[in-house]
């Protein structure tokens, strides 16, 4: 240590420990392992939570030896483009090397946060039988499981207090998971099964809320009616996040009195979603707790306006609003002027393949409520049509975006009155938005989108691009910019060789680089992943032209994963994956 | 946006255009109908496209070629304006799943796999069930946006837009849009409809769209649950006197194991094979094989609904 700073040497460990507690951020506490040997040994030996954003980059067992008391782990698999099918299925993200190390190094994990990860049965089972005071199993966008591996889950762990599933996909194989929890289960406080398929026991479902008197949220599945969920309600009126199961139910002004006072006992809701085959006689069922709402979900909704309106415009404090084009832009008119603490908005399209508009949702939605919403910085837009202008205007209303994603729905769609690209637009945005972390862009778009970005993006974390670009220099503005970027996703844009290889180093400070239907070539692979030993190149052929070794260097590369890893090639690449 | 321009550094331009074109007003879709057969669903002319395209095409590309319209010609009209031809649209949904990489072909004709995989299959189905409800007179008037029937000879591209195949899978079972009026039939095939069996210790799902009458169903729910023997529920039509007389209901249901019994529109449990084969797949929310002796008590209602229907 630095002379002047001996007297912290005085302090024991635990008095750091102390002081490290109070960092909250992984951030931070990266920081100070930075500072010196001994706090880089102290924090990490204390380290209660750790966060590996891709499971391949530092071998299970190594973290586990690492961090040796922690408690709670966020592990993440798949890039972000599986969730759009152009990853193949068998790509990895098995979840089994790291539970099997978990297993060994941390009898004391309570907590555990997977995404896109592939979890076994098997995977689940170990948990079950590994962690004594297991809380918390959160499994989002996951699939390879079985209600079979739930039912595990739910007989052992008997202090679990949240199971969340959200987006996964679940295999129906054991009916009545759900009563797998023990009579002495009374711990749940989260309980997430959304995406299920298949029938949930709605009597079972009632017995184990009625004992779990700490239950706050509750997210149910379509196959719940709604002459159950007035069950479930009145023996939960404490919920704070209810999702509830399929909304519609032969006309019965009995039930529908019975749910509108199941609804209102619960005071405390503040998160709404589910609304499955939504019936509009009985939306009016909610409104009493419409005010109180800071988050509602409608996006499987398929409500129209203006029953739709109706309701949302109700929700005078909703700071999360997902919801269905159907909306339109007379709805979000009416949204930019209930729903004043708007914060965070999300649009997405009915009938996503349809090339006619029977919505009319257009950039004029998003005009009104970057206008009307002053608290406004996270949005997420599908749409069909876009302008230069209108994008110029929500950059100037907006300053404050942190994510900005929009899509277009038709590639390369140019500004409608113009034609022009929309080059301008995005710019506008990027210039403004100075603390803007995550961009999608979309429609038609030149280099010059992307020198912009480069150049004015100095917080972007995440950029996703796609049917964008016209040559090399396009990649090559973003790589050499960017200050901040980790992760960048890029699909059928003519980005080629030399930007990747030019930019070599670049990717070494980025989590990682999806490039795909691009024209990037064998070759520059090959010296890529000769040039950075501590890069995995992996190269994805789904076309079964024979093994890669054999292929001279200017073989397209149709699908290109590039990440930083400290664990060198994996050992789980399946067939038509390939790391250089 | 010609689809050619993006396919065409994967060399595949001859093929576009015969893919994707739209011959005399009806599209030429066999082209472009990419499937792998599941057992019990294909039909002949089918399986030699398969194995021609397979050769011709890498596996990425094929998943976005065969988002291309599906066969409307199935449907027996030209696209999409019969109600009935735009349901069958969906028949090449379920070879869909098949190309997102997962790739196992699901026993039976059912979705089971499919469903839990969510992938390219469920993105024909919505575009589908999209194409039917753009291209009912309603659709396309109301817009005033003349936009004809060719844009479905675009091909679909992989993964674009970017949605979640989970939400795709969701929208497949919640297809219709809430209006409260007459045109109920518009676009909402049901299409992946579950189907349990008492007894049975999972769910499965199949794809009413790939079955042209009862006696295909059927078989393939055997194949399915195999090892049971259903009660046949053959029907030609409007239900003639003879099909439905108590008696005859009666032998079907103490003769057999098990009955195949729906759950229709309207919530009501009806056995299989009491209406015509479009009617039944227009109005089937899901399906439940269950004992002989435990249907009998549908059978009254069974013979109600098909007075009510002549």
């Amino acid at each position: 240590m630095v002379g002047r700073f001996r007297w912290a040497a005085m302090f024991p460990d635990e008095v750091w420990e102390h002081v490290f507690s109070f960092l909250t951020s992984d951030a931070d506490r990266n920081a100070a392992a930075l500072v010196c040997r001994n706090w880089n040994r102290i924090e990490r030996r204390s380290r209660k939570r750790v966060f590996v954003g891709n499971c391949y980059s530092v071998a299970p067992t190594v973290a586990v030896r690492l961090f040796p008391e922690v408690r709670a782990a966020v592990i993440k698999g798949k890039p972000h483009f599986a969730d759009f099918n152009l990853v193949p299925s068998d790509w990895g993200g098995g979840a089994e090397a790291w539970v099997e190390a978990m297993a060994e190094g941390w009898p004391n994990l309570e907590e555990l946060r997977f995404k896109r990860m592939v979890v076994s049965d098997d995977c689940l089972d170990l948990i079950a039988r590994s962690f004594k005071n297991f809380k918390v199993l959160s499994l989002v966008s996951c699939d390879g499981f079985s209600t079979s591996g739930l039912a595990a889950i739910a007989a052992n762990c008997r202090n679990l207090r949240e199971l969340n599933l959200r987006e996964s996909e679940v295999e129906e194989t054991c009916l009545n998971w759900i009563s797998h929890f023990p009579e002495s289960c009374t711990s749940l406080v989260a309980l997430d099964i959304a995406c299920l398929e298949g029938e949930v026991n709605a009597s079972i479902l009632e017995r184990l809320i009625s004992r779990c008197s700490n239950i706050m949220t509750l997210r149910l599945n379509h196959s719940v009616p709604l002459e159950r969920l007035v069950g479930l309600l009145q023996r939960a009126p404490q919920l704070m996040d209810l999702g509830t199961g399929k909304f519609s139910a032969r006309h019965n002004p009995q039930l529908f009195s019975r749910l509108e006072s199941a609804i209102a006992g619960c005071k405390n809701l503040r998160n709404l979603s589910g609304f499955w085959e939504p019936g509009l006689t009985y939306l009016p069922a909610v409104y009493s707790i419409c005010e109180g709402l800071t988050s509602l979900n409608l996006n499987y909704a398929t409500i129209q306006n203006p029953e739709l309106v109706k309701l949302i415009s109700r929700c005078k404090n909703l700071r999360r609003l997902l919801v269905m084009d159907l909306i339109e832009d007379s709805g979000l008119v009416a949204v930019a002027s209930s729903c004043k603490l708007l914060q965070e908005l999300r649009v997405f399209p009915s009938d996503p393949y349809d090339a006619a508009e029977p919505v009319s949702l257009t950039e004029q939605g998003l005009v009104a409520v970057s206008a009307g919403c002053p608290m406004l910085h996270s949005v997420l837009y599908f749409c069909r049509q876009m302008t230069n202008a209108a994008l110029l205007t929500v950059a100037k209303n907006r300053p404050n975006l942190t994510c900005f994603r929009l899509c277009i729905i038709e590639p390369r769609t140019p500004d409608y009155v113009t034609q022009e690209p929309l080059d301008t637009g995005f710019s506008a945005i990027v210039e403004s938005c100075k603390d803007l972390r995550r961009l999608s862009v979309s429609g038609l778009l030149t280099d010059l989108v992307f020198k912009s970005i480069g150049a004015s993006a100095n917080y972007l974390e995440m950029l996703s691009i796609a049917f964008a670009g016209d040559g090399d220099m396009g990649l090559h503005y973003i790589l050499s910019g960017c200050k901040n970027l980790r992760k960048l996703e890029i699909r059928d844009c003519p980005f080629g060789d030399k930007p990747l290889l030019q930019n070599a180093s670049k990717l070494e400070t980025m989590r990682s680089l999806w490039m795909s239907s691009c024209s990037v070539t064998l070759g520059a692979c090959r010296q890529l992943a000769r040039a950075m030993p501590r890069l995995n190149v992996e190269v994805i052929n789904e076309s079964g032209r024979g093994p890669l070794v054999a292929q001279p260097d200017n073989c397209p590369v149709e699908k290109l994963y590039i990440y930083r890893t400290i664990a060198g090639p994996r050992t789980d690449t399946p067939q038509c994956v390939w790391t250089i | 946006m010609s689809s050619t321009v993006e396919h065409d550094y994967i060399g595949l331009s001859e093929r576009n255009s015969s893919a994707g074109g739209v011959e005399g007003g009806v599209l030429n879709l066999k082209a472009t109908e990419l499937r792998l057969g599941l057992p019990g669903s294909e039909s002949p002319h089918r399986v030699e496209k398969i194995g021609l395209t397979l050769d011709l095409l890498p596996k990425s590309y094929v998943s976005g070629a065969k988002r291309g319209f599906s066969d409307a010609n199935d449907g027996g009209g030209t696209w999409g304006f019969a109600a009935e031809g735009g349901g069958s649209e969906v028949n090449s949904v379920k070879g869909g799943g098949l190309f997102s990489g997962r790739g196992e072909v699901a026993a039976g004709g059912s979705a089971g796999q499919l469903s839990g995989q969510g992938n390219v299959g469920k993105d024909l189905a919505v575009k589908a069930a999209g194409q039917e409800r753009k291209v009912t007179p309603k659709g396309c008037g109301s817009v005033g946006n003349d936009s004809p029937v060719a844009p479905a000879a675009k091909a679909q591209v992989v993964g674009w837009p970017p949605i979640r195949s989970y939400r795709k899978n969701t929208m497949i079972t919640n297809p219709s849009k809430i209006k409260d009026d007459a045109d109920g039939i518009q676009g909402q095939g049901c299409l992946y409809v579950k189907v349990s069996m008492d007894g049975a210790p999972y769910l499965r799902k199949v794809d009413l769209k790939i079955y042209k009458n009862y006696k295909e169903l059927s078989s393939a729910l055997e194949k399915m649950f195999s090892g049971f023997t259903i009660g046949r529920c053959d029907s030609h039509g409007i239900p003639g006197r003879e099909e439905l007389s108590e008696n005859h209901l009666m032998d079907l249901l103490n003769g057999s194991e098990y009955v195949i019994t729906y759950e229709d529109k309207d919530g009501d449990w009806m056995l299989v094979g009491d209406v015509p084969w479009a009617m039944f797949t227009n109005s089937c929310r899901r399906l439940r094989i269950m004992k002989g002796s435990d249907a009998i008590g549908l059978a009254p209602r069974a013979l109600e609904k098909c007075k009510n229907l002549k």
